[in-house]
């Protein structure tokens, strides 16, 4: 009875907020507030149990891709899609897909978790799977240290009933699988020469990765990536495969998603399908999306801290594209600045960048200043940098690098320029 | 003629480097070389030889484990930084290294971590981090912006004075008032952001001693650094 009343009054408020436009925690917290086991009750009985996708960088995309491969398996998928990746979120999720009856209709659900709500989350229900990705530097304003982070990945791993799936290029990660209690641990990995472009903060000034000799093995590894074309090693077998994603880190996640869909459905797996679904996967909203403006591609590269930021500058040569960098510093950013400093800007020296926007502008700019990058604006103005940026060049292909906050006041600009996809 | 040169050593780069503060050795080098200096970088991690000739230093902040890793390495270096430090040779210490340039950093466990005595000054480690933007007023340096994140709670011992007042933030302890020290040409402090782009007066002092203390002379003409007062500014103006 409790858990009708809960559904149904998580779904009555779920239907307020969304007409007030927005508010996808809400819901979540009438319901669990109601019945606090409602989500060990509905996702506790799915028939392939729960898998869940942290780590600092890359769950959005990872979340999609796995979601991707499971469905072209012919699972039907449970998943977060809202990018709202606190407990509360996923109540609001699963409650707009349960029946009435407070049942859901999956045989899987995928979750991407942010950190420090996973720990709280693998307490209500334990994952059958989990697949860790990276530890960066990241929101040190809200979790102290590196330490502390790793410390909440571990409590998942040891929180996971069946495989745990780690990245062993990250010894932060690669660590944990001494707290595995599950039975199996599986890993993803690149290939030697593809280390260099993966550094990680403690290599930031020793310029490449670390020891490479007694990793472990690993179930899928990067083996060559040029553009959108990718070489998977899967076990013995060699694939190649044509993405829709670019950046060389969305393709490592792309390894990740690989590991974990193989791990979740086992045996049975149909590898052509898998790869079908693969090459099919398009970027997570803000992730390296590429849009249309007045007939010329305008990318949109997220970047929240020092590593992410590097990767991308690394993974897109700024030959032949009209750059913007969008710094905003609200609370869901970050609101310390100091990460811009442990970003190598040089790669922008020769082309220069052409607005420099979003709260902390001057900042950005006075970044640039000390790394011999010339800018042509400044302007804390995101829309009016934003219009500047499409007018001034109109033949150019363009690239905006923005924080999240950043990111969403970008989109509702452009919203009314081009198609930009809704996500609600 | 050649270009002056000034020999610059970061400290621990290697393990005491997060927050930013590659962003504190760029400054420093960008501005003297703007004043015509040649200007050498040397990094110094553990086990490595200390360069004979260095005329300026800089240190920064890690995780605890950065830490454990330049404990010994840093407590054989101690004398030859004190010397270097009494002889006048500017230094820069955020946050990690501000505290073992200190007498000891006791944790929450009670584990007593020994720090180099080069300023008195002692740190325990508190019960809650103490994190967000950070003003300060400084005699020296008037307005000091930043951002602090730090658990350590430092008090000054034996008259060494602050760097300077908070205004906006906790500070050393957030009790005090005070934050950062000072000691001869030694400025340290928990503030990173990075420190000095947006701190110029501070960058200015320490490269002002080095050329002085290497040269005998310094010309103290204004540099003209496009969004660094603008920068200032927008920080200042920022919720905590």
């Amino acid at each position: 009875m409790r858990h009708l009343l809960a559904t149904l009054a998580g779904k009555a408020v779920k239907t307020v907020a969304k007409l007030r436009g927005g508010g996808s925690a809400l819901p979540g917290l009438v319901a669990e507030k109601i019945d606090p086991n409602f989500l060990p009750r509905t996702l506790g009985n799915l028939p392939q149990g729960v898998v869940v996708i942290s780590g600092t960088n890359g769950k959005t995309t990872t979340t999609k891709m796995v979601v991707e491969l499971l469905q072209g398996q012919g699972l039907k998928v449970f998943t977060n899609r809202t990018g709202s990746n606190f407990t509360r979120g996923v109540v609001a999720a699963v409650l707009g897909e349960t029946t009435i009856g407070g049942t859901l209709d999956a045989d899987v659900a995928v979750l991407e978790l942010d950190e420090a709500h996973a720990v709280h989350f693998v307490k209500l229900v334990a994952p059958r799977y989990c697949l860790l990705l990276n530890v960066m530097r990241d929101q040190l304003d809200r979790f102290g240290e590196i330490e502390t982070t790793a410390g909440f990945l571990r409590q998942i791993a040891a929180a996971t009933t069946e495989a745990v799936v780690l990245n062993r290029e990250d010894p932060r990660i690669a660590t944990l699988a001494e707290s595995v209690t599950a039975e199996r641990v599986h890993y993803f990995g690149l290939a030697p020469q593809l280390r260099v472009m993966f550094p990680n903060d403690d290599d930031m000034r020793s310029g490449g990765a670390g020891d490479a000799s007694d990793l472990p093995a690993a179930d899928v590894v990067l083996a060559a990536c040029e553009g959108a074309s990718a070489t998977f090693t899967v076990g013995s077998r060699t694939i190649d495969a044509e993405l829709k994603l670019t950046g060389v880190y969305n393709i490592y996640n792309a390894a990740a998603a690989l590991a974990l869909a193989r791990t979740v459905v086992g045996a049975d797996v149909d590898e052509d399908a898998l790869l079908d679904s693969l090459e099919a996967v398009t970027p997570a909203f803000g992730r390296g999306e590429s849009l249309t403006v007045n007939g010329k591609p305008l990318d949109l590269v997220l970047v929240k801290n020092p590593a992410g930021f590097r990767l991308a500058l690394r993974s897109f040569p700024p030959a032949g594209f009209s750059t913007m960098i969008a710094i905003n510093d609200n609370y869901a950013d970050g609101r310390d600045m100091s990460w811009l400093w442990d970003v190598d800007f040089d790669s922008l020296a020769a082309a220069g960048v052409a607005e420099v926007s979003g709260v902390r502008a001057n900042d950005m700019a006075l970044r640039l200043f000390y790394e011999d990058v010339p800018v042509r604006h400044v302007d804390t103005d995101l829309s009016a940098s934003l219009h500047r940026f499409i007018e001034l060049e109109p033949d150019a292909p363009k690239r905006i690098y923005c924080t999240y906050t950043a990111m969403l006041a970008l989109r509702r600009e452009l919203g009314k320029l081009t198609e930009v996809e809704v996500v609600s | 003629m050649d270009a002056p040169v000034i020999d610059l050593l970061q400290l621990y780069p290697r393990d005491m480097n997060i927050y930013g503060d590659w962003g504190n050795v760029l400054v420093l080098r960008k501005r003297l070389q703007l004043r015509g200096y040649d200007v050498r970088l040397h990094e110094y991690n553990p086990g490595d030889t200390f360069p004979d000739q260095v005329d300026l230093i800089v240190g920064g902040g890690g995780q605890d484990s950065g830490q454990n890793k330049i404990q010994a390495d840093l407590l054989q270096l101690g004398g030859r930084l004190r010397e270097l430090a009494d002889d006048g040779v500017p230094m820069l210490a955020i946050c990690g290294l501000y505290q073992l340039f200190g007498n000891f950093f006791k944790t929450h466990t009670g584990e007593v971590i020994k720090g180099i005595g080069l300023l008195d000054i002692d740190t325990v480690g508190g019960p809650k981090r103490l994190i967000g933007n950070t003003v300060l007023e400084s005699e020296e340096f008037g307005t000091v912006i930043g951002y602090e994140n730090h658990s350590g709670q430092t008090y000054l011992k034996g008259g060494t004075q602050p760097l300077g007042t908070v205004t906006k933030g906790e500070g050393n302890n957030g009790q005090d008032s005070t934050e950062g020290a000072r000691y001869r040409n030694v400025v340290a402090s928990y503030l990173h952001g990075s420190l000095l782009p947006k701190n110029p007066a501070v960058a200015d002092f320490l490269v002002r001693h080095a050329a002085l203390r290497r040269h005998g002379s310094f010309d103290d003409a204004p540099l003209e650094i496009p969004f660094e007062e603008q920068a200032r500014q927008d920080a200042a103006a920022r919720p905590r």
